[in-house]
């Protein structure tokens, strides 16, 4: 139980792949100036990462190590063409809002990077568990920015008015560099806190300890 | 003549790869420490989207178009893209042993961008905004497709510059690394906003 709390917690906040590794850049600079958008981009790379790492792993002792990452491209490019075709036909709104990124979606180094470098060497539950969470990290990222752009940008949430001030800048590109940047900047700050404070925390115990055993 | 024009400007200054769609931002961010590597990796990136364009453009308006098989369009088009990379590795090392030193480590990167993949997409898709009255055939694709390439490589070589002069200065710990790419990236957009009110 403990390797999958740790797989998730490393999907999550210690390996993100928004913010620690910084992958996947172009669909999360491209989509966050609107909320609605960049939840769903999040979501359907969570279901397609989710199926992509469940396939590749099932196949992992077929595929051949030399022609892997073709094969990989290809099951990827299936998954993306039968989301393409779910999307426009069940939510032609989400379609219409995410544009060219969806097909762009299987050039997402979020994807090829968790087959390559976890889903081939784990099993299949493992692999399911480690797409949710690699998934809902990026899902999470994506939605926190894409509000906080689409808020201060355009003034709403969600397609919905709030107020009637807005910085332009920051529904555009420019602000989606700048959101992104200081997301990343205080999202290691605070966990390199957190890690500080909890090394902190280590030392004084054992310092505690050694004094015990001296007395 | 007005519709090269109007290609050469959206392609550049009004629709830039980088700073208006926000594509290709993994090489704009990774490989745009230093102003050489940053113009090589521009370059090969312009060449692979012209040969993508120049082999994906036919094969999907007489091959898959009349055979009804456009939903095939993304897994077509990445094997092709993948394909064609691996090729040019090959050809590059065995013709020009000294450009595939200075190209040669770009290349295998440039398979999983983002810009090669959105070119070959965008001019098969509708274009109408930018051709005006033109209907779209494979010379202004493959024009489309080099000037898209050369705005990469122009703002890739901006950023390097920017970031090379900000080796002399001390940033915050928080803001090392990729925050501070990412802030510089934002005045050079802020710079190509300016174009946007270019009306075609």
């Amino acid at each position: 139980m403990n390797k999958f709390k740790k797989i998730t917690l490393d999907g999550l906040i210690f390996q993100n792949p928004t913010f620690m590794l910084v992958l996947g850049t172009c669909p999360t600079l491209g989509l966050i100036s609107s909320a609605f958008s960049s939840m769903g981009m999040g979501l359907t790379v969570l279901v397609i990462l989710t199926l992509s790492n469940v396939i590749i792993s099932l196949l992992r002792k077929v595929i051949p190590d030399a022609v892997r990452i073709p094969c990989y491209i290809v099951i990827i490019a299936t998954l993306v063409t039968f989301a393409r075709m779910f999307l426009d036909k069940f939510v032609p709104e989400l379609y219409e809002s995410l544009g060219g990124f969806l097909a762009l979606i299987v050039v997402n180094c979020i994807i090829l990077g968790r087959a390559e470098a976890f889903a081939n060497k784990h099993t299949v539950v493992e692999s399911a568990v480690d797409g949710i969470a690699n998934g809902l990290g990026f899902t999470l990222a994506l939605t926190v920015m894409g509000i906080i752009c689409e808020f201060l940008g355009k003034g709403s949430l969600f397609g919905y008015q709030i107020m009637n001030f807005s910085i332009d800048m920051l529904a555009k590109p420019a602000g989606a560099f700048l959101v992104y940047g200081i997301c990343i900047a205080v999202f290691v700050y605070v966990i390199d806190c957190f890690e500080r404070a909890r090394r902190v925390k280590a030392n004084k115990l054992a310092r505690e300890n050694l004094l015990k055993e001296a007395v | 003549m007005g519709t090269f024009i109007a290609i050469v400007l959206s392609a550049v200054l009004t629709n830039n790869f980088i700073t208006a769609k926000t594509y290709g931002i993994c090489p704009f961010l990774g490989v745009s420490k230093k102003t050489s590597s940053a113009a090589g990796m521009g370059i090969a990136v312009t060449v692979v989207m012209v040969l993508a364009t120049l082999v994906t453009y036919p094969i999907y308006q007489y091959v898959m178009v009349p055979l009804k098989i456009e939903f095939l369009e993304i897994i077509f088009f990445i094997f092709i893209i993948a394909s064609l990379v691996q090729m040019l590795e090959k050809i590059i090392q065995k013709v020009s042993p000294s450009l595939y030193g200075a190209m040669g480590i770009y290349l295998p990167l440039i398979t999983t961008n983002c810009a090669v993949l959105g070119v070959t997409e965008m001019v098969i898709g509708d274009m109408s905004a930018i051709l005006g009255g033109a209907s779209m055939n494979i010379g202004w694709a493959v024009l489309y497709a080099l000037f898209a390439g050369l705005g990469f490589t122009l703002v890739m070589i901006i950023m390097s510059g920017m970031r090379e002069k900000l080796n002399y200065y001390k940033t915050p710990k928080a803001l090392a690394g990729f925050p501070i790419a990412m802030v510089t990236a934002c005045f050079i957009c802020m710079a190509f906003t300016v174009f946007s009110y270019i009306s075609l």
